[in-house]
């Protein structure tokens, strides 16, 4: 099924999870926030926040700034 | 007794506070915050850049060494800063923000009427807010009474180098608020980080002005004196300005008196 995560089209699994796609991407599970159909999904839901058709998915971490 | 300041419930002895961009490089960077003495770091939110998903940046922090401070720059629009505000909370857990909302692309100066909309729904949402705003003393006020833990005018323009424009709004904002006020953005070399200090400022934000400098981690060493000197200044009571002299030198016992 194709999901939008940051503005982009990705091709996931059925039944894949928030905590699934992170792994899928690398990216690290500690230090992001994510935000799903613009509602942030707490960290401890990840593993059982499961993703489907056309939801929008947007990953966020922290970078230098002032 | 040890000089220190509150914000919200946290206590700070350096009242420096520097941001973490524009670095040459990472390791400039990290140099640069140990010399500058900062206990609050500012950084941004942005998203994850899939070419480098594991990042570096946030291992490069010490984050047992720093408080962060999540920024919300580049936001223009008051649900914009708040969904940023909120993503920052997730991803640091940290209940501290610094607020900007920025109402021109040029000047980057804030947009007062959405500074202000954005602040009172992080407020009631639990964040401790740092506002940057205008050096306006209503302004100031405002945002005090609505419930930010500080208030955070800027010197100049963000990035300008131009150094404090209005002291005397700045005195003016001092005299307004009983929160803390930390000089914000427009601070350019040593000596306007000390003005700010013995205007009798609680702090000092910046990022340009160390990252942007020849030598940055010379810099952050020579902005962390200005802030300590400026500071004792401000304690110590300078002496009142004056047109004509006044001798140091006893007059009296003059030799062929």
């Amino acid at each position: 099924m194709k999901i939008s995560v940051n503005g982009r089209t990705a091709e996931i699994a059925e039944g894949t999870t928030v905590e699934g796609l992170l792994k899928t991407l690398g990216i690290p599970l500690q230090g992001i926030a994510v935000e799903l159909n613009g509602e942030i999904v707490p960290s401890g839901e990840h593993p059982r926040a499961a993703l489907k058709e056309a939801d929008s998915i947007e990953i966020v971490r922290m970078v230098g700034g002032g | 007794m040890e000089d220190t300041f509150k914000i919200g419930t946290r206590t700070f002895t350096s009242r420096l506070m520097v941001g973490t961009g524009k670095y040459p490089s990472d390791e400039v960077m990290v140099e640069a915050l140990r010399e500058s003495g900062a206990e609050v770091v500012t950084v941004a939110i942005r998203r994850v850049d899939f070419k480098k998903p594991a990042g570096s940046f946030l291992g490069r922090i010490d984050t047992s060494r720093y408080t962060l401070l999540p920024n919300t720059a580049a936001c223009y629009t008051a649900d914009d800063a708040v969904r940023t505000a909120r993503l920052a909370r997730e991803a640091l857990s940290t209940d501290l923000v610094k607020l900007e909302v920025i109402g021109d692309e040029r000047t980057l100066f804030p947009d007062n009427e959405a500074l202000l909309e954005a602040a009172k729904i992080l407020v009631r949402e639990g964040f401790t807010v740092l506002p940057y705003t205008n050096d306006d003393p209503v302004m100031a006020r405002k945002l005090e009474d609505i419930g930010c833990a500080a208030v955070m005018p800027l010197a100049a323009p963000i990035g300008s180098g131009l150094g404090i424009r209005n002291p005397y709004n700045i005195r003016i904002i001092l005299e307004s608020v009983k929160v803390p006020v930390i000089v914000d953005a427009g601070v350019g070399t040593a000596s306007d980080a000390a003005i700010a200090m013995e205007l009798g400022c609680d702090g000092v934000l910046m990022n340009t002005g160390i990252a942007g400098a020849k030598e940055p981690v010379r810099m952050a060493r020579a902005m962390r004196l200005a802030v300590e000197a400026g500071r004792l200044a401000y304690r110590a009571g300078r002496i009142p300005k004056r047109l004509y002299a006044t001798a140091s030198s006893p007059v009296a016992g003059m030799v062929g008196e």
